[in-house]
């Protein structure tokens, strides 16, 4: 009973206000709405739903208005009737309803603009439109609605100029990706400054030809000629398009997040690196990391990068991976100090043999699948930067001696993570003991603490407490 | 006038400790126990023939120790508000007696029926006894919010009384004078149905592993702390080891039989404190040795008032994912054709025998939604429903909404890997070949990942992989570094953390406990709601070592200031990290899932410029 309410009818009705009033009542997905505004939207609707069996007209107003919209339209027409009826909220200052606009939701919006001429204006303002993001979802594949069609249509018609920062949120079927190159295509006379495509399941771009897709992005690369933020995670961006994108927006490019584009080569991202002298932020995979990547963004007239964001993914079991050199990553260093490295390793065991052989500047560092214990200590041993380790799982060894280790070694350790791991009681306390209060995340497992003859588990958790000089207590999963 | 009542079961069917029950036969003079075959019970959950069969052995055990009193079950066809006013003329009912539900949909019905009973001059009496403890009085110590952390919770249970002792079981004796009517053609109109009479088919039903009824239920308590404690011992109070846990059903397991309530809970609790002691000695046990009644018990509450419990829309406790919908991934999962055996073989344990040991749960709980498939929990309850017979509304719910780190705040970072999890705790493999014939040749090394076996071993098992037995369905590298990075997005939307870090975007336990900065003599955090009460856990002590304070002190400070991430604060502090993906928040946003949002500071960031997060959005 409560599917039917939540989804069938409310979807009809949303339907059935674009067909009205396409250009004033504006349909939008309620899914993306909180759910204390989803509720209003219900109980907006419901109001409405009285209205029209009572026989009063809806025509002014769209269905659903706030209360307070025709408490106030009523107000207006019968005049000096109501006692505190002087303030006209038809003649607030443009200024003012802009302000109040910013802090309402798409929706309220949308019903507000069906109260008067002026608010309706006040809606299409183009401070109200620079941000937004099309979620596209299809029945089969996803359970969240999609940003109505018309809203779309009525977007690209008359607000594309206005658009700054937009976001894509895809589902896993190939048709939201293409309606997502649609959209891209037709935003011809936009400036943007931000893109992010976003696969919220499945990525699904890459299942779309290649050529179809790049096209589709170059159009924005060769409209915007200032974007600063771009995010294409998963998608099939090759090298030719880079360099589209390098070509229009070099002096402004900060943030470039790419990890997993099987399309992009070395060289492809070399090229970026090498004329984006802005870029502060990058994410990408292992394979297109290289000694010349590096020493690119270490270059003089380079800025100083911020973060940069390394995944290591084994495709098959046994892959071969290349080592960077020392001083590439000691250039990168020097050029600069405070910049993060994040690395996601998703290896097989015996992948590890290039990894934490020298120095490597590396601030997060998570192991996402089995990592073994002579890797954790080798990593001991060569990340001095280490800020946050999580280790997913190890064999079935104790970490005591590596733990104590990278708590000897890692001086700005704050935050570690432990799942399928066991460390000895012990062992643990003593770690937590040598990196005290610094420690802000500790998330262990209750599993991972092997009891031994000085702690058990009653004990651990005031033990380590009383080194961190807070309260603490060991991860736990339901035992039902 | 002579008394006459009804003890309806629904839950609880049992006769020990049985409260609702034995105000039932006070001075009462005829007692009926019924028990309805409720259409809408059964047909909305949908139950698997498993849990059918014990559902009627409990019935057909309730109705022969009711025998053995004189008595018998009125096993009842149809649904409880339309037959009701009918049983009231017809046997003159004066009272009406049961055991409270504490689950919304229970409520709902048991409100519906006393309103019938009011009407038709009937005393309603309910008593709780399916759970430890008066969950609304666990709601009202924590300021009317269920608790969100089991920890918090187990904070909360532990400032409270103990749970009442188990009460005597329903007797002769006690029975007196009051009698049970029985008629001639009993069994015709109220007799407990067979399996096949419902429709089933027995000829090919797998041999019982759990046998339903309180008779068995009893008979297993027992052996707790007979010759059988020490592995009693081991299953109740050790933490579960990750190398040797006995994923095979014992015949000391519970949980079935506390779920039909063939057992009661505070028996169960009071033996296990009988167990302790009787091992121990000397000592009284910690609260957290009860630990499986107590995530029972948490469920429960966090169920209690929260009809969309088993929702992801609406539910106020539940984070938004956006799931995939893919109904032919999910039949491979519910099925057992995954093509990773560790997976397939808990899942056929499950459909053949209806339990599964609780790793095994987080096993195929984390493969099919955040660690693997990406599917919504809510399909997985379902099919857990289905075929689980320890699996309660609230307390399926509350695992999935666990499994899936869509509540309870559990960490998201780690994916039980479908291969290494069971090589772990079942290095040979035993289990998986019990379970999986076809795969019973291939050597140790290659039963949990048989696709990467050279064909010569492939041949050598007779079992090629892609044609005896499933190829893997995900690569589960991939997989699981898609889908930690999407936790991870939108884990920091929620918390507008905007870090590097996959730690700190979740709120950590301890941001729940309570009281505790505040006994040690220092500073609050700021931001935290709900600091009151004067409980403190009995686990934490409150002394502090006082030369360590200021220092440590200090450490606290920044981690509220740089990590405030529980759901009840505001993100406001991004300084330091305000970097990651460049759009501008939309001001007045809501945070989930109370509100709070402070659109100043949030406009202040968009004309600062740059640097935002993954996914705020206009149209939200």
């Amino acid at each position: 009973m409560c599917e039917s309410e939540e989804g069938a009818p409310s979807g009809g009705r949303t339907r059935n206000i674009g067909a009205r009033a396409p250009a004033e009542a504006t349909p939008i997905n309620s899914e993306s709405t909180p759910a204390s505004l989803r509720h209003r939207m219900k109980r907006g609707q419901k109001r409405d739903d009285k209205v029209e069996e009572g026989g009063g007209s809806v025509s002014g107003p769209g269905p659903g208005a706030p209360e307070v919209c025709k408490r106030l339209r009523r107000a207006d027409s019968e005049e000096q009737q109501q006692e505190d009826g002087e303030v006209d909220w038809g003649q607030l200052p443009e200024e003012i309803l802009l302000q109040i606009f910013q802090y309402l939701p798409l929706l309220d919006r949308a019903f507000a603009s069906q109260v008067c001429r002026g608010w309706n204006q006040a809606f299409h303002m183009p401070e109200l439109w620079r941000c937004f993001e099309f979620e596209l979802n299809q029945p089969a594949s996803s359970y969240l609605k999609a940003t109505h069609p018309d809203l779309i249509k009525q977007i690209i018609k008359r607000h594309s100029n206005h658009l700054q920062y937009v976001s894509f949120k895809v589902d896993s079927s190939t048709e939201s990706a293409e309606a997502a190159c649609d959209i891209l295509s037709q935003l011809v006379n936009c400036s943007l400054k931000t893109l992010g495509l976003i696969s919220t399941a499945r990525p699904s771009f890459m299942e779309l030809p290649k050529s179809h897709f790049i096209s589709a992005l170059t159009v924005v690369f060769v409209n915007s000629k200032s974007l600063s933020s771009l995010k294409i995670d998963d998608t099939p961006v090759d090298d030719p398009s880079l360099k589209v994108l390098v070509a229009n927006n070099s002096d402004t490019l900060k943030l470039l997040k790419m990890s997993s584009c099987p399309h992009v080569s070395p060289a492809g991202i070399l090229c970026v690196a090498d004329q984006c002298h802005g870029l502060r932020e990058l994410a990408l995979n292992y394979h297109l990391l290289s000694d010349d990547l590096l020493l690119a963004l270490s270059s003089e007239r380079h800025v100083h990068l911020e973060h940069l964001r390394i995944d290591v993914v084994s495709e098959n079991p046994g892959q071969q991976f290349h080592s960077i050199k020392k001083s590439s990553w000691d250039a990168m260093v020097r050029h600069s100090p405070k910049f993060n490295l994040v690395m996601y390793f998703f290896l097989y065991e015996d992948e590890f043999g290039p990894f934490f052989r020298d120095e490597v500047p590396v601030t997060h560092l998570y192991f996402g699948r089995s990592v073994s214990k002579e890797v954790l200590g080798r990593v001991g041993l060569t990340c001095p930067r280490l800020v946050e380790l999580v280790v997913c799982a190890n064999g079935l060894r104790p970490l005591d001696e590596e733990l104590i280790r990278i708590a000897e070694r890692c001086k700005q350790l704050s935050a570690i993570g432990l799942g399928e791991c066991e460390v000895s009681c012990s062992a643990f306390v003593e770690f937590v003991k040598m990196c005290g209060g610094r420690l802000s995340q500790l998330s262990i497992m209750e599993e991972v603490l092997v009891p031994d003859n000085k702690y058990g588990l009653d004990d651990i958790h005031w033990e380590v407490s009383k080194h961190l000089g807070r309260v603490w207590f060991p991860d736990m999963m339901p035992t039902w | 006038m002579p008394v006459n009542s009804i003890h309806w079961f629904r839950k609880g069917l049992r006769l020990h400790d049985n409260p609702a029950l034995l105000e039932a036969i006070k001075g009462s003079d005829t007692l009926r126990c019924v028990y309805f075959l409720d259409p809408w019970f059964a047909g909305a959950s949908n139950r698997g023939v498993n849990r059918w069969r014990f559902l009627l052995q409990c019935l057909e055990d309730l109705d022969s120790s009711l025998r053995k009193l004189n008595s018998r079950l009125f096993v009842i066809r149809g649904q409880p508000a339309n037959i009701f006013p009918r049983l009231f003329k017809e046997w003159k009912v004066s009272r009406l007696t049961f055991e409270c539900d504490s689950e919304p949909f229970g409520k709902e019905r048991d409100a519906a029926i006393k309103k019938l009973a009011s009407e038709a001059g009937v005393e309603v009496i309910g008593k709780i006894s399916h759970t430890l403890y008066d969950l609304d009085r666990i709601v009202e110590q924590n300021g009317g919010q269920p608790p969100l952390t089991y920890k918090r919770f187990q904070t909360l249970v532990s400032g409270m009384e103990p749970p009442e002792p188990p009460l005597e079981p329903l007797t002769r004796e006690l029975m007196g004078n009051c009698v049970t009517p029985v008629s001639e053609n009993h069994r015709e109109k109220y007799g407990v149905p067979l399996l096949d009479e419902l429709g089933f088919d027995t000829e090919t039903l797998p041999p019982t592993v759990w046998p339903g009824g309180e008779s068995e239920a009893l008979m297993r308590l027992e052996r707790h702390l007979g010759p059988e404690s020490s592995t009693a011992w081991q299953e109740n109070f050790e933490r579960p080891k990750m190398n040797s846990s006995p994923l095979l059903a014992s015949p000391l397991g519970l949980s079935p039989y506390l779920r039909f309530g063939c057992l009661s809970c505070r028996l169960f609790y009071y033996k296990l404190t009988e167990l302790y002691k009787k091992v121990k000695k000397n000592g009284s046990p910690s609260i957290s040795l009860y630990d499986k009644l107590l995530w029972r018990e948490f469920f429960y509450t966090a169920a209690s008032n929260n009809p969309r419990f088993d929702r992801m829309e609406g539910n106020p406790i539940c984070i938004r994912i956006p799931w995939d919908r893919n109904p032919e991934a999910l039949a491979k999962w519910a099925e057992a054709k995954t093509g990773f055996p560790w997976i397939d073989a808990i899942m056929t344990q499950l459909r053949q025998e209806g339990w599964i040991h609780h790793l095994a749960r987080h096993a195929v709980a984390c493969f099919l939604t955040r660690g693997d498939l990406w599917i919504s929990w809510e399909e997985g309850m379902k099919v857990f429903e289905e075929l689980l017979l320890d699996a309660d509304w609230s307390v399926n719910a509350g695992s999935w909404l666990c499994h899936s780190c869509s509540s309870f705040f559990q960490q998201f970072f780690h994916c039980y890997c479908p291969v290494g999890f069971g090589r772990r705790i079942d290095p040979n493999g035993d289990f998986i070949r019990r379970y999986l014939p076809v795969l019973q040749d291939f050597p140790a090394k290659f039963i949990y990942d048989p696709w990467n076996a050279p064909d010569d071993v492939q041949r050598a098992a007779k079992c090629v992989i892609g044609v005896d037995y499933p190829k893997p369905m995900v690569n589960h590298a991939e997989a699981s570094r898609l889908n930690i990075e999407r936790m991870r997005q939108i884990y920091q939307q929620l918390s507008r953390y905007r870090g590097l870090s996959l730690l700190a975007t979740v709120p950590s336990n301890h941001m729940e406990v309570v009281g505790v900065n505040e006994t040690q003599g220092a500073a609050a955090p700021p931001t935290r709601r709900r600091t009151r009460s004067g409980t403190s856990s009995h686990r934490v002590r409150r002394e502090h070592p006082g030369s360590n304070g200021a220092k440590h002190h200090s450490a606290r400070h920044r981690h509220t200031l740089s990590h405030r991430t529980s759901p009840y604060t505001t993100q406001s502090d991004l300084s330091d990290h305000a970097h990651e993906f460049a759009v501008p928040q939309q001001p007045g946003r809501l945070i989930w899932p109370v509100g709070g949002g402070t659109g100043k500071r949030e406009r202040e960031a968009e004309h600062n410029g740059c640097h935002g997060d993954d996914g705020p959005s206009s149209s939200s």
